[in-house]
């Protein structure tokens, strides 16, 4: 039990004021604007914004600038001020298949139509410090020579790897969507329960820690579950986002945002009710994250383990276990209340002690007759 | 151009310019404001309001859809003189750009004004748009990249 404690405000006034100076560092420095955290960070915004489970590029950097680039801190502060906004609507589910490419690989197949589009990516890079960056004025105050741009017929449709693949039936299809169109659960208004639907997996997925979900989208790669993937697609760009206003009834887009989607294909031997075939687990994130997109999938595939009649023996596969631990926000918050003063509390516990250890040294009471 | 565009083409029409005008960049509207011969008057119905618009995927990229995560968006409502109500829908947080968005909605739907906007407004959006996706493709393109696999023949 948690009892509340009061006083110390002018010494938690102080601490803010030590707080606004350390983020602030060494005041002959410039200062960072939030601008050129979004623009020069991208990254960074990209992990804020999916894990924040909200998509605004400039609430993201002032984010990051406030927490002083303590990610998790930054996602706490944008969950805390999405509860202040209103919800207006609901999209209409966003079309992948239109994507505006600006990166696109598959690791299965690689004569595909539309190409592979290596786009921005560190995975050729050397990993070597690049100490220009760190010179006067940046990059030397130049701009990087502008890329050739290759001339493509307009328009060549970049259709999605998966659904291409159908053939043969040997990669699962997607099951096609409800005719009744039921509207997907939302784990920010009801709360989960379990055996939680691919709904309510995914959203918890799409804004779950990054780290955790790599650990176990790594942890089922190296035998802890039986998951065998490949990278079947991986694709980066954007997409249009579509609200249908009541006002209209009829669909406006919005805007654009950028996403990353990532469909593993992965071996499975069959079971009673299914062939041996590819099955496929699904990554969709706002901005450009492919780790975070690629763990997604993976565990997505691991925790379809009931619906595969695979036996359910590792952590990936534990749908409580998962979805009750990836959100750093709670996470974060549990862990760290164990900062708040617990005076009460553990003066409670030591009486306890102390009874139980007089009991324990006293001589039993029957040797003592 | 929204997917579930209806066979009417006077909504398919109003479709195509409230996406223009929700995507034009910042600053772009107003700058198409201030070069109206006669701005209007108009009347706020709904003030600007932002709050936030579920996204939503579909699993697979084909399948039921799921709620992916929010994002930022403002919405307005403007009346004309004549009673002709214009609606914006925007993403992001920008209350004068759901208001102009909401403003030209209104103009635009006035038969006697659209094709002036169309030509001096809308075509100039949708042109720049072009070129900024143009210059994206291409970039995209030139890190296109043809995969060998290499064949060890063992005989």
């Amino acid at each position: 039990m948690y009892v509340a404690v009061k006083g110390g405000e002018k010494a938690i006034e102080a601490s803010h004021r030590l707080l606004e100076e350390a983020r602030r560092g060494d005041p002959s420095v410039p200062e960072v604007s939030t601008r050129q955290i979004a623009e020069q960070l991208g990254l960074a915004v990209d992990r804020v914004m999916a894990e924040g489970s909200l998509y605004d590029r400039e609430l993201a950097a002032l984010a990051i600038k406030q927490a002083q680039g303590d990610l998790i801190e930054a996602v706490f502060l944008l969950r805390a001020y999405r509860t202040t906004l209103p919800r207006l609507g609901n999209s209409e589910p966003v079309d992948t298949a239109r994507m505006a490419i600006r990166r696109r690989i598959s690791a299965t197949f690689k004569d595909i139509p539309g190409g592979q589009v290596l786009g921005p990516t560190y995975d050729y890079t050397h990993r070597l410090l690049d100490f220009r960056l760190a010179g006067e004025g940046g990059s030397g105050g130049k701009a990087a020579a502008p890329v050739e741009r290759a001339d493509v017929p307009a328009g060549e449709p970049m259709p999605r790897v998966a659904d291409l693949l159908g053939h043969e039936g040997l990669i699962e299809e997607e099951a096609a969507p409800d005719a009744a169109g039921a509207p997907p659960t939302d784990i920010t208004r009801e709360p989960l329960r379990f055996p939680a639907g691919r709904d309510a997996r995914l959203q918890t997925l799409a804004r779950g820690d990054e780290g955790f979900l790599l650990a176990l989208g790594y942890s089922s790669q190296r035998g802890f579950s039986n998951n065998h993937p490949f990278a079947g697609e991986i694709r980066y760009g954007t997409v249009a986002v579509e609200v249908v206003p009541e006002e209209l009834g009829f669909a406006v887009e919005i805007g654009e945002i950028e996403v990353t989607e990532v469909q593993m294909v992965n071996q499975f031997m069959g079971s009673a009710g299914a062939p041996p075939q590819f099955t496929r687990g699904y990554g969709l994130v706002f901005g450009h994250q492919e780790r975070k997109a690629m763990s997604m999938a993976l565990v997505d595939r691991a925790l379809r383990a009931a619906e595969l009649d695979e036996a359910a023996v590792s952590p990936a596969q534990d749908e409580e276990f998962v979805l009750y631990h990836s959100d750093n926000v709670e996470a974060s918050g549990f862990v760290q209340h164990l900062k708040l003063p617990h005076y009460v509390d553990f003066q409670s516990e030591l009486e306890l002690l102390r009874k139980l250890r007089a009991e324990f040294e006293a001589p039993p009471a029957e040797a003592a007759e | 151009m929204p997917t579930s565009t209806g066979s009417d083409p006077q909504i398919a029409a109003r479709q195509r310019w409230m996406g223009v005008l929700a995507r034009a960049e910042d600053g772009a509207l107003e700058a198409a404001w201030a070069g109206l011969a006669e701005p209007p008057e108009y009347r706020v119905l709904r003030p600007p309001e932002t709050g936030l618009v579920m996204v939503r995927g579909r699993m697979g990229g084909t399948g039921n859809p799921f709620n992916m995560g929010e994002m930022s968006a403002t919405r307005c409502a403007v009346q004309l003189e004549g009673g002709t109500v214009g609606i914006a829908w925007v993403a992001g947080r920008s209350a004068r750009h759901a208001e102009l968005a909401a403003a030209f909605d209104a103009l635009l739907q006035q038969p006697a004004r659209r094709d002036g906007l169309e030509e001096t407004v809308i075509a100039p959006l949708e042109s720049a748009e072009r070129a900024r996706r143009e210059e994206d493709r291409a970039n995209a393109a030139s890190s296109r990249v043809e995969f060998f696999t290499m064949a060890r023949g063992e005989d």
